[in-house]
């Protein structure tokens, strides 16, 4: 193992394939090592003589494809030939880099201009470098693909001929960006700077990282939530082969060894009691809890998030009244690499290598449970195999840590996919309640929103659309707390509140005899000239993103096409999707789904395609297939022969359009997600005159036993 | 324990393992071949899948006694530099997005070509249909099959 600091910095993960003969461990290699002679001009960057800049991405890369756009916007603003990029993922420092997380869609937006800010500060210092040696005015002075041009004498440097001096220019504090007009490299489809390791198999991930000595260990936890460990036979266990030991700690019985393998099989030789430490709960449970609380009158429970004007004077005077209710399962993460984790505590430090989308949360639990100082832990990022909101929590790291420090032994701890499904840190199962009243002119008056959640916090987004067009309005939220652990799932909350908001307002708008699209856009219209209380959207957004998506879906000008429509906001972004729906004997086939996204500049064209077609199959997916029922405090499905994610066959094309409005980036990872599942079930309905209240929705008529990839 | 030989990738490697270990942990923990990916253990996933005699199968449910003489072909095999047609196109197209699946994404997408060197949609999709991409990458996986299959002619 090297280890080494450089000018620049950190420590590197660099994955290093010694030999296909032997037996190749994967190596940290040091930054000097990777990328010999770099010269750094900041945190973000340096540049070899050699012309190589070197460019790190501080944030976790779990497919939102960060790794690229991120270095993007330093190129763009350097103006940097982009086939000499080299990009690396940088290690936890908070000292040198802000928000090391991956989560909230919010990368892209907090780091845009810091980024922006690094490209152009060397960039700077380049020409002030190239200025001098030739004693010519900077403003005389031209870059384009690393190189300072001095077009009057045609003179020209490559950045790497100017690197070494330019490195000691100092940085002013006003640096000019350029203007958005002249970006060449922003907004084009770049390919995943990953691409080649990924296809040739290379290691990258967490698990796939093996050190010499290192043991593996897999953990048995309490087999169902509300359970207490009582008693451990490891006799058995122990005497396997290959096994080290058999350790327990808190609810945890952990089996440690010499291959995954030995200790997966020795594990199912334990013999363990759990006893009842708290409620054991079930699905038939929280159905009746939720039909309580939604009805509940004890103001004691219930949370008021939102109240605008007079909501029961608005439903006594309403000419009708629409209530609907709208319910979801608990949901899995379920991310293609499983929970893993590295830890090996030494006296003088910790070292934690793997998959998180906090290392920074990871390292100060790390410090609080061995009660020692975080600078003395290193976290390194091994890129993710996928995380959806899962590896936000540091419960898998910390276990990793605590474990190794009490065998004094280098440890990667494994999560099997039956460990994975079971272990909670679910997105919540939710029951929503909607009242409508109308008047007699078919106007929406008063609004009414319930939502109960279990673990979920607030399971509203209280100042969401049509929060701001209704004069009287009241969102309560309720939540039941329960042993079974939830944590955030890709857009959390509006994964699911999104289809219930939208398949309610599509019913309002039939229920009101208006086009689903009209009564959007007048409602907004309505909040623009007559705003109720704050309104926390951009209404000209979420019109455009309407406009968008009606326009280039051909909306209500096709024939024999059912089309149905959502709109959303989330994560400061807009998306609206149209979803059309075709009957093929009776059975609804969705055939295509058209996106119109807002998310401010578009960064990576290629990426930024991914992340709304990706989220609109997750969206779909789960909305259809996706539920963790349980029995006795135990979740019933245990993998994915029982937990259904949606295959090939099953996605719709999926058509995408980008909102071409020059507002710095707000976002992309989650929007998409949240207004498909309103879209089909609105299509579903135009389709086949059946409402979908509940998910997954292959549960439900009309959509039982529809094969949803089926072809025309 | 007891010794076994397998041929993977055109070379001869041995591992000294319990008979009932699953090709996906020989490759991965002793051999260093981590191409290959854990996703379920069950054959349920696909990213763990090999080709076994040119043929495409889920390394993770079979035992390395079963493995025999049979040549194992991984990610690894495919070409370590990327130059295969079927990587080749995953790499224009743009596929991977977490990259977690993809190895066995590309697998069985070879093993396809390699029997059907045009396939129609509809027989992309049968054969890919046991490979879960999380991400939902699969417009891409089928569209960089499609473009894999015109250059190979």
């Amino acid at each position: 193992m090297k280890l080494a600091a450089t000018a620049g910095g950190g420590l590197f993960l660099g994955f290093h394939w010694a030999d296909s003969e032997a037996s190749p461990l994967m190596e940290v290699l040091s930054e000097t090592a990777v990328a010999e002679g770099n010269i750094g001009f900041n945190s973000f960057l340096s540049i070899s003589t050699d012309g190589t800049i070197t460019i790190l991405s501080p944030n976790p890369e779990l497919g939102q494809n960060i790794k690229t756009s991120f270095p993007m916007i330093v190129a763009e603003e350097l103006d940097a030939d982009w086939t000499k990029v080299k990009v690396l993922q940088a290690s936890l420092d908070p000292t040198k880099f802000e928000r090391q997380v991956t989560g909230g869609s919010g990368a892209v937006p907090h780091s845009w201009e810091r980024l922006r800010k690094a490209g152009a500060a060397a960039r700077h210092m380049l020409v002030e470098a190239a200025s001098k040696r030739w004693n010519v005015a900077p403003a005389s002075l031209t870059t384009e693909n690393s190189i300072v041009t001095h077009a009057e004498s045609g003179r020209k440097f490559t950045y790497g001929e100017l690197a070494t001096e330019a490195a000691r220019v100092a940085v002013p504090a006003e640096l000019k960006l350029k203007d958005k007009k002249d970006f060449k490299l922003i907004g084009k489809a770049v390919r995943n700077v990953d691409n080649l390791e990924m296809i040739t198999g290379k290691p990258l991930y967490g698990l796939d990282f093996y050190r010499e000595g290192m043991l593996f260990a897999m953990i048995q936890r309490p087999e169902s939530f509300g359970k207490k460990l009582k008693s451990v036979d490891s006799a058995a266990a122990k005497a396997m082969p290959g096994i080290v030991d058999v350790v327990t700690f808190k609810n945890n019985v952990a089996v440690v060894g010499k291959s995954t393998w030995q200790v997966n099989k020795a594990r199912k030789a334990l013999k363990i009691e759990y006893e009842a430490e708290g409620a054991i709960e079930s699905t038939a449970d929280h159905d009746k809890l939720f039909k309580d609380l939604l009805t509940s009158t004890d103001a004691s429970v219930v949370s008021v998030k939102r109240k605008d004007g007079d909501v029961d004077a608005a439903f006594k005077s309403a000419a009708k009244v629409i209530t609907r209710e709208y319910q979801c399962p608990f949901l899995s993460h379920a991310p293609l690499e499983p929970m893993n984790f590295f830890a090996h505590v030494r006296p003088d430090g910790v070292e934690l290598v793997g998959p998180s989308q906090t290392p920074e949360a990871a390292r100060n639990e790390t410090a609080k449970l061995l009660g020692i100082s975080p600078y003395t832990i290193t976290v390194d990022m091994t890129r993710l195999g996928g995380g959806f909101g899962r590896r936000l929590k540091t419960d898998y790291v910390v276990e990793a840590a605590e474990l190794s420090s009490i065998i004094k032994a280098p440890v990667k701890v494994i999560w099997t996919r039956e460990d994975d499904l079971t272990g909670g840190s679910y997105r919540p199962a939710v029951r929503y309640r909607f009242d409508a009243a109308l008047d007699a002119s078919g106007n929406l008056i008063g609004y009414k929103l319930r939502g109960v959640g279990i673990n979920a916090g607030n399971c509203t987004r209280e100042d969401n659309f049509p929060s701001g067009a209704v004069d009287n309005l009241l969102i309560e939220s309720i939540e039941h707390k329960s042993p079974i652990t939830t944590g955030p799932w890709r857009a959390p909350i509006t994964n699911f509140l999104a289809f219930a908001e939208q398949a309610f307002i599509d019913e309002v708008a039939t229920a009101s005899n208006k086009d689903p699209v009209k009564f959007r856009l007048d409602l907004l219209d309505k909040a623009k000239k007559t705003p109720v209380g704050a309104i926390k959207y951009d209404i000209d957004r979420m019109k455009a993103v309407i406009e968008m998506a009606a326009e280039k879906s051909g909306w209500g000008t096709k024939k024999g096409v059912a089309q149905g429509f959502s709109v959303y906001f989330s994560h400061r972004s807009y998306v609206s999707q149209v979803a059309d729906v075709i009957l093929k004997k009776g059975k609804p086939i969705l055939q295509k789904i058209h996106v119109a996204a807002d998310c401010g500049i578009v960064v990576n064209l290629s990426g930024a395609n991914q992340q709304v077609r990706g989220g609109v199959v997750d969206g779909l997916g789960h909305a259809m297939f996706g539920q963790l029922t349980f029995k006795d405090g135990a979740s019933e499905q245990k993998n994915f022969n029982s937990y259904r994610l949606i295959r090939m066959k099953e996605v719709p094309e999926i058509d995408v359009h980008f909102v071409n409005n020059g507002i710095d980036p707000t976002g992309l990872g989650e929007p998409a997600l949240p207004p498909t599942g309103g879209a089909v079930a609105n299509a579903i309905f135009k389709a086949t005159g059946k409402r979908l209240y509940n998910q997954p929705f292959s549960k439900q008529d009309p959509m039982k036993g529809v094969n949803l990839g089926e072809k025309l | 324990m007891a010794q076994y030989n397998v041929q993977i990738n055109g070379r001869d490697y041995s591992a000294d393992v319990e008979a009932d270990t699953p090709l996906l942990w020989v490759l991965r923990d002793h051999l260093g071949l981590v191409g290959t990916k854990y996703g379920c253990g069950i054959a349920q996933c696909g990213a763990c899948t090999v080709h076994l005699n040119g043929n495409a199968v889920r390394s993770c449910t079979l035992p390395i006694s079963a493995v025999g003489a049979s040549k194992v072909t991984t990610i690894e095999g495919i070409s370590a530099n990327g130059e295969h047609p079927v990587q080749v196109a995953w790499n224009e197209v743009d596929v991977p997005q977490c990259g977690y699946c993809q190895a066995g994404q590309i697998m069985s997408a070879c093993a396809l070509l390699d029997k059907n060197p045009h396939p129609t949609v509809e027989q992309i999709e049968t054969a890919m249909n046991g490979n879960i991409c999380r991400c939902g990458t699969y417009h891409r996986v089928r569209e960089a099959i499609v473009l894999a299959s015109s250059k190979m002619k």
